[in-house]
């Protein structure tokens, strides 16, 4: 029997982008993944014969570094064109937002344009300066390495380069809600209501609670094809993406093991040991890798009896409640937007009329109820990859929110009810869609929780607000992916940064392993 | 019924009663202990303090009577304040062995270890005495109050915690004539208890858990029972120890036989890590002498990563001795110099010792001193004389603990006096 150096549990795309890192450093790496596919929330599946879809649907943060050190061009990774954003409205014609978030507008007034650029400007330049405390690993207070501290020097640095009076409006608008940001500037209802829907996109935020502006930020960090804030529909879904990463691990040596569910790290001592599977099989290693969820790795996997008592606080304190569902309709033949174009469809789509209704459609939601009237971003992904759907017919996945992971009334009572709730948004907005359904899926919350393994369904396996960022992610103690437990370590979105198909957690953590040596 | 209850995570459910009766609590601000009628009848000096929330005396009619009681006759101490859990289920030994020091696997039915507890960091808690009173069930006593740590640590695991602190009534019986008073209150088998032993005897229609434990190093004998025969079960023993010269004592009396015994109380002679507010303040079991329960070969425990890896980087500051100062006037609370001139520690308890003959006193130390520098060290001792300070500088000694060893303490059987 081969023996490995590193076990990876989960073969999401974090674990995948681990495991080929740590294996392109000449350790023997094995993925155990407890699915029969691998690709985690990013693998796409088939939903209804012949058509195909993953809950991860729009590429806007995978990052260069994961491109250039897994080389996943050379592995197939084929990046489509910039998609546009179309902010839907039903009194008006439709906004877009063209090139990388909104380079320029089509639809809105010359006044509104410029108050938009000078707002987009400002706010990528605020998010620029996040963006390398978003992509390295976070700071150890009072412990920080003389990189880390050269890091943090750096964002110091880019912030005195702001001058003052940008430096004065960054601090400023650090912790504000994306509204009141947004009302600041605009005036336009459709591009704030967009705003307002990024921002609080995967989390259990309105715009208007405290501290939404920095899901914006974070969204705005990412980029695609070196241009910050831009999207892209990756060609063959989501799952392309994967496959090029798997072929990157594979290529890097990288063992996969699908069917493969893990059930317990085993620890001795304080150091991790090695893996039990479900069926009760046992693999050690010297190093043990979660790119699963924080809080099932150690409350599940590892045990409470292995770790110390204020830790298991600090974990089981992790909020992650989704409030995202995931849409996937096989339809007839592709579905018209009312007053948008060919490109636009090809784009992503959001209803989300103004920042009050964003606001309303999240009140309930803070009461175990989902939204009557739901705000979502929708894509067509068939028009730009034919291969995911039958000849002429048209696959639509769409983020819906908000849709409370702890329904009150449950969700096997609630979901034909917001399936309902949702078609007849979509009906308002492209007339006639309802009877071009061949088949509906709906995941709520608790579908993908149980399917992919995300505990509360939760986008980025925990709430990615201020207090569970940086060295709080996912609690203090395992923010630096090394663990209380020595030898075991988190690479997956539960950790700094967070979630998104990114692949930083998953790069921060390889490149942890072999600064510790482990 | 068991107020609290711990059950696996995924299970846990939210429950707030509309109104608990702790919410009185301001109508009484201290409370009685269930045997309180005895002791307000006993009760001369109106000498009280206040322990953990109750009405406890410091003397009862003369400390120093009251002290000589525990070292040639018997002493009762009222000792229910003292905070009680009782934690039950399969998992309760495991529970236990993640929570404490010690190794709780080691701990037999019908015995009881004194062990302490950590965070995550390594700093102490509290000290305390555990009992196993069942393979699968046990007593934990101490000074601070721990629910919330003691079900955040139950997660994970089959165990129910229950605070018992005010069902549970207990006495100590501390002194050369205790054993006999036992017999003659018609304990049978007593005799056949050996230190840290315990067993369950018969007490009117209920029953009472008699162990060899206590806080004096003497011969003693530490009882617990249900608070509705609290009182029969004090008469019991008084009437049995007329003749051996029973006594009720208070505080005062017992904080010097524990000194002489060489314990520690917490939040006297350390600070435990919740209360401590200013960050030197906590310490790990090495600074306060309790290295020797730390247990690294048992498996996992709570602080057991930080221990180790303070052992192994050297960072343990501090040292807790017991010290033999010249003269006799009690250094209580003195500072420790070396060489007359720097400042090494702090006296935290310290009298003269009627036994030992010898002026004693527990003091925490910065290492080395302490640790491998021990001579030329001093305490400042301020004594007032008449609305004047003398200030006398004494030469101290660090000597082993206990200060006083008493063969009668572990006879086996005890000896009848
Ligand atoms: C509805 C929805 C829509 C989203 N849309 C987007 C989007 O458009 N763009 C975007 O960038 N991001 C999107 N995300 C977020 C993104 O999907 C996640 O953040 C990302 O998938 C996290 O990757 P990961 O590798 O860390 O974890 P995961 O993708 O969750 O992968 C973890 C893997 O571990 C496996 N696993 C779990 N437990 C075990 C075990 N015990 N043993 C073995 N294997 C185990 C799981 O089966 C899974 O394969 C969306 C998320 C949701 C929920």
């Amino acid at each position: 029997m081969t023996s490995f150096d590193a076990i990876v549990i989960g073969g999401g795309h974090n674990g995948l982008t681990a495991a080929a890192t740590l294996a392109k450093s000449g350790r023997k790496v094995l993925v155990l993944e407890a699915a029969s596919e691998i690709g985690g929330a990013a693998r796409t599946e088939e939903f209804a014969p012949g058509f195909r879809a993953a809950p991860a649907h729009l590429l806007n943060r995978l990052h260069p570094e994961v491109v250039k050190t897994l080389e996943l061009e050379r592995h197939g990774l084929a990046l489509g064109p910039i998609a546009p954003s179309v902010a839907l409205s039903r009194d008006d014609k439709p906004l877009t937002l063209h090139g990388a978030y909104g380079e320029s507008l089509s639809g809105a007034s010359a006044s509104e344009a410029a108050a938009w650029q000078e707002l987009r400007a400002q706010l990528l330049r605020y998010a620029g300066i996040l963006k390398p405390l978003l992509a390295r690993r976070p700071p150890e207070l009072g412990n920080m390495s003389l990189m880390e501290t050269s890091a943090f020097a750096m964002t110091g640095l880019s912030l005195r380069r702001l001058g003052k009076e940008d430096m004065r409006d960054f601090l400023r608008m650090l912790l504000m809600n994306v509204s009141d940001v947004a009302d600041e500037h605009l005036d336009d209802d459709r591009l704030k209501g967009l705003l307002a829907f990024d921002a609080t996109l995967g989390s259990h935020l309105g715009p208007r609670s405290p501290t939404s502006l920095l899901g914006l930020y974070y969204r705005l960090a990412g980029e695609f094809g070196r241009q910050p804030g831009a999207q892209a529909l990756p060609a063959g879904g989501m799952g392309a993406v994967v496959a090029a990463i798997l072929r990157a691990a594979k290529a890097a040596g990288v063992s996969i093991r699908a069917d493969a569910p893990v059930a317990r790290i085993l620890a001795e001592k304080g150091r991790a040991a090695g893996v039990a599977l479900d069926s009760g099989e046992e693999i050690r290693a010297r190093t043990v890798v979660s790119a699963i969820n924080p809080h099932s790795t150690f409350l599940d996997l590892v045990g409470t009896r292995e770790i110390d008592t204020g830790f298991v606080r600090r974990i089981k304190n992790i909020r992650m409640k989704g409030d995202a569902a995931k849409l996937h309709l096989a339809l007839d033949r592709p579905p018209e937007f009312s007053g948008v174009d060919a490109a636009g469809h090809r784009g992503r789509l959001v209803i989300a009329p103004s920042s009050d209704h964003v606001e309303r459609a999240f009140n309930p939601a803070k009461y175990g109820e989902f939204s009557p009237e739901p705000v979502m971003e929708i894509t067509l992904p068939s028009l730009s990859d034919p291969t995911l759907a039958p000849d002429g017919a048209c696959v639509l996945s769409a983020v819906v929110q908000y849709a409370p992971y702890a329904l009150k009334e449950g969700w096997e009572a609630g979901k034909p009810k917001f399936l309902a709730a949702i078609m007849a948004r979509l009906e308002l907005y492209a007339p006639g869609i309802g009877r071009l359904v061949r088949h509906a899926e709906l995941l709520t919350p608790a579908d993908l929780e149980a399917r992919y393994r995300m505990p509360g369904g939760h986008w980025h396996h925990g709430e990615l607000q201020a207090d569970q960022m940086m060295m709080s992610r996912p609690a203090f103690g395992a923010a630096g992916y090394d663990t209380p437990v020595e030898g075991l370590f988190l690479c997956g979105a539960g950790s700094h940064p967070g979630g998104g198909v990114s692949g930083v957690p998953g790069l921060n953590a390889a490149r942890r392993i072999i600064e510790m040596r482990g | 019924m068991p107020k609290t209850a711990v059950k696996p995570v995924t299970e846990q459910a939210i429950v707030q009663p509309l109104h608990s009766p702790a919410q009185l609590h301001f109508r009484t601000l201290r409370l009685d202990t269930p045997f309180q009628p005895r002791i307000d009848a006993a009760m001369k000096t109106n000498d009280w303090y206040d322990w953990g929330g109750y009405r406890a005396p410091a003397s009862l009619w003369d400390e120093e009577l009251e002290y000589f009681a525990i070292r040639s006759q018997a002493a009762l101490f009222d000792i229910s304040p003292m905070t009680k859990y009782r934690i039950e289920g399969p998992d309760a030994e495991s529970f236990l062995n993640r929570l404490t020091l010690r190794d709780v696997t080691k701990l037999k039915t019908g015995r009881v270890h004194y062990t302490a507890w950590c965070d995550d960091e390594g700093f102490v808690l509290d000290d305390g005495t555990l009992f196993r009173l069942a393979p699968n069930r046990f007593r934990l006593c101490c000074q601070e109050r721990h629910l919330p740590w003691l079900l955040d640590s139950a997660i994970g695991f089959d165990v129910t915690v229950t605070e018992e602190t005010e069902v549970v009534a207990a006495l100590a019986l501390q002194g050369p004539t205790s054993f006999a008073i036992l017999r003659e209150a018609g304990f049978e088998g007593v005799e056949r208890l050996k230190v840290f032993d315990l067993a369950e005897f018969a007490h009117e229609d209920g029953s009472v858990t008699i162990s060899r434990t206590g806080f004096t190093g003497d011969l003693g004998y530490e009882l617990f029972v249900e608070t509705r025969l609290a009182l029969s079960l004090w008469d019991r023993l008084w009437q049995a120890g007329e003749l051996r010269g029973i006594r009720a004592i208070g505080y005062t009396a017992l904080n010097r036989a524990r000194l002489e015994a060489g314990l520690i109380v917490a939040n006297a002679d350390f600070v435990t890590a919740e209360h401590a507010i200013r960050a030197d303040r906590v310490r790990m079991p090495d600074e306060i002498g309790l290295g020797f329960m730390v247990d690294l070969e048992k498996g996992h425990f709570n602080g057991r990563r930080a221990i180790a890896e303070a052992r192994a980087k050297g960072r343990l500051r501090h040292v807790l001795v017991g010290l033999e100062i010249e003269g006799n006037i009690p250094a209580e609370h003195a500072i420790v110099y070396h060489r007359k001139k720097k400042e090494v520690g702090l006296v935290s308890a310290a009298i003269w010792s009627p036994m030992a003959k010898r002026n004693i006193a527990l003091a925490s130390l910065e290492r080395p001193y302490g640790d491998s520098i021990t001579d030329d060290l001093w305490v400042e001792i301020y004594a007032m004389r008449e609305l004047k300070y003398e200030r006398l500088m004494k030469r101290a000694k660090v000597v082993q603990r206990p200060f006083i060893k008493l063969d009668r303490r572990t006879a086996s059987p005890p000896a009848e006096f």
